[in-house]
């Protein structure tokens, strides 16, 4: 009886330790792949060419085009997304009442359910045409629409946490504050909101990390052409997006094109890595209430 | 000079309630916009996915391979691979899941490889899907040899889902009191039979929730199959393992790639199947939720 115990905790210890394998997993095999990968490419190139052909004759492997579609893609989210999520989290925490959270909260929350690859349906055949209208330039494959789309993507993650955040400062705080004479939106700004800053700054974190992993909204909307620009109009390729491009053709295992998708990968787990972490400590070490 | 800046909070003139009541005004507006554009966003996308796409789901539309033309296209092999596939990932993750929130609520110890338990789980669900498709890649279809298999599939989207039901399952094992654990201890239960009988009935709703929200994240995932391989042109049904297979936001996402309208169309078709059943296991996993925290709040403690 006492030994099939054990059995059974080492069983479980077992299955807690798959999560430790796979992240082993992940980091051994990317790196594995990106050491192959610059012993034919210079770091310095990949680092400081501004040209990224890899499946072209003329090769060129410098990441610094597929950073800026990432980082014009997200960065359009975040923009849209973190004004609105603060201050729908202020509103559902602060003024709105219980029934009205109830209802609220999950319909919001349908949005984060959604496929990625619905929102890229959206953004390149609802969202781009609509834009168009209003700006003529804008391109069939650009980085506004997916940026746009998927900052609503982001939007439940930012408001319910940051919703979180606001919703565990002491009332004692906020008391305070009323007793100096302020009025209640001076409260939630000037004490509230800035007490859950930690909280909230985490959240921002944690949006900018999933912001710059989606794959499928990107690559459908924003176009698979590597383009070195920060003008939204035009059509752009992620890190995402090529990985994408390149799994969707017929490259042989074991070459230099197949490992570049190990290469870029290398740098996106590494950068959602560390915001992950930052967002962790943060949470962890900051957060008081 | 004192007196003036002592007065001047204290004193309510009429351009001060009006810039009062301007912020709240304005503040109001933008919650109202804020709101708006999610809800309109919702409501245009799933508007513009039913209008483009009801018409065309019918039989033949379900039960019919993909084709050349999309009016003779159907979405058969995709629909039974993501059955297939959800099938297969639930019944590898379900369990490993599980099975590693009891030790990390139950058994583990707090030490150093607790912390990084938990460290590494809190990282593993920010990792992008596309990385475990990598993961997949050289693990599974090369490293094992299963080649772009259903069974490589399942077992990469297993990775991917598991930290959701690892959290779910933690929070909802941490949420049975104490109590229950003691008491069932003092009437000479061993530890197992504690957790078999007890921690895990009262938990189990929570953990069903969190079972429901993977399952739902696993049907729309599309990377990382896309990375894994996975067909985008399959005019069979899988009919083992280690059978090629396609599912259904890859036929979607290759459907929206083609220029031709008629695919579009038959990508909306697609859409409407892909959300029914997400939009219904999230719905029943809110529900699910609400139930319990209604009635945590009035029986427990």
């Amino acid at each position: 009886m006492r030994k099939a115990e054990l059995g059974l905790q080492f069983v479980f210890f077992l299955c807690a330790l798959i999560s430790i394998v796979t992240t082993i997993g992940i980091v051994v095999i990317l790196f594995k792949e990106t050491i192959m990968f610059f012993k034919d490419v210079s770091l310095w190139d990949f680092l400081t060419d501004s040209e990224w052909t890899p499946l072209f004759t003329n090769k060129h492997f410098g990441i610094q085009p597929l950073v800026a579609g990432t980082f014009v893609t997200s960065a359009i989210a975040l923009l849209f997304a973190i004004p609105m999520g603060l201050l729908i989290a202020v509103y559902l925490s602060e003024y709105a009442s219980d029934r009205t959270r109830r209802i609220l909260k999950p319909i919001l929350e349908i949005l984060a359910g959604i496929p990625t690859v619905v929102y890229g349906y959206f953004a390149l055949l609802f969202v781009t045409p609509w834009l168009q209208k209003f700006i003529p330039d804008l391109a069939g494959f650009n980085a506004l629409s997916p940026g746009l789309v998927l900052g609503v993507m982001i939007l439940p993650l930012i408001s319910s946490l940051s919703e979180d955040a606001i919703y565990s400062v002491p009332s004692s705080l906020k008391e305070a504050g009323y007793a100096l004479g302020a009025t209640k939106l001076r409260v939630c700004f000037n004490v509230v909101v800035l007490a859950a800053m930690p909280g909230i700054i985490a959240a921002c974190i944690l949006a900018m990390s999933r912001a710059i992993g989606e794959t499928m909204l990107v690559a459908i909307a924003a176009g698979q052409m590597p383009n070195l620009t920060l003008n939204p109009l035009e059509g752009m390729e992620t890190i995402t997006a090529y990985i994408v491009q390149v799994s969707l053709g017929d490259t042989p295992t074991g070459t230099l094109e197949y490992r570049t998708i190990f290469a870029v990968g290398t740098v996106l787990f590494l950068a959602t890595l560390f915001l992950n972490t930052i967002s962790y400590q943060i949470r962890k070490r900051f957060i008081q209430y | 000079m004192t007196t003036s800046t002592l007065a001047k909070p204290l004193t309510f003139t009429g351009r001060n309630m009006f810039a009062r009541r301007l912020s709240v005004f304005i503040f109001g507006f933008l919650v109202a916009v804020s709101l708006f554009i999610g809800f309109g966003t919702l409501l245009v996308l799933v508007w513009s996915v039913l209008s483009e796409g009801l018409t065309r789901i019918d039989w033949q539309f379900l039960t019919s391979y993909p084709s050349r033309k999309p009016e003779q296209a159907g979405i058969l092999s995709a629909l039974v691979g993501s059955i297939y596939l959800i099938g297969l990932t639930m019944i590898i993750a379900v369990p490993v899941g599980i099975g590693a929130a009891i030790y990390l609520e139950e058994y583990a110890a707090k030490n150093r490889l607790t912390n990084l338990l938990e460290i590494n789980i809190a990282n593993l669900a920010g990792t992008p899907s596309i990385i475990y498709g990598l993961l997949g890649l050289e693990l599974f279809v090369r490293g094992m040899m299963l080649e772009r298999s259903l069974i490589a599939g399942a077992m990469t989207m297993a990775l991917l889902i598991l930290p959701v039901i690892i959290i779910a399952a933690r929070e909802s094992i941490r949420r049975v009191p104490g109590i229950i654990r003691e008491a069932s201890y003092a009437l000479g239960a061993t530890k197992w039979q504690t957790i078999r009988d007890n921690v895990l009935p009262i938990a189990f709703p929570g953990i069903l929730t969190g079972v429901i929200l993977g399952i739902s994240r696993a049907i729309g995932e599309t990377a990382p199959l896309i990375t894994l391989g996975a067909l985008t042109y399959v005019a069979f049904l899988p009919d083992n393992l280690k059978s090629p297979f396609t599912a259904l936001p890859i036929q979607i996402f290759n459907w929206v790639s083609r220029p031709q309208k008629g695919f579009h169309v038959n990508a909306a078709a697609g859409i409407v199947v892909l959300l029914v059943g997400t939009l219904l296991l999230n719905a029943l996993a809110l529900y699910l939720r609400d139930y319990l925290q209604k009635k945590s709040s009035s029986r427990m403690l």
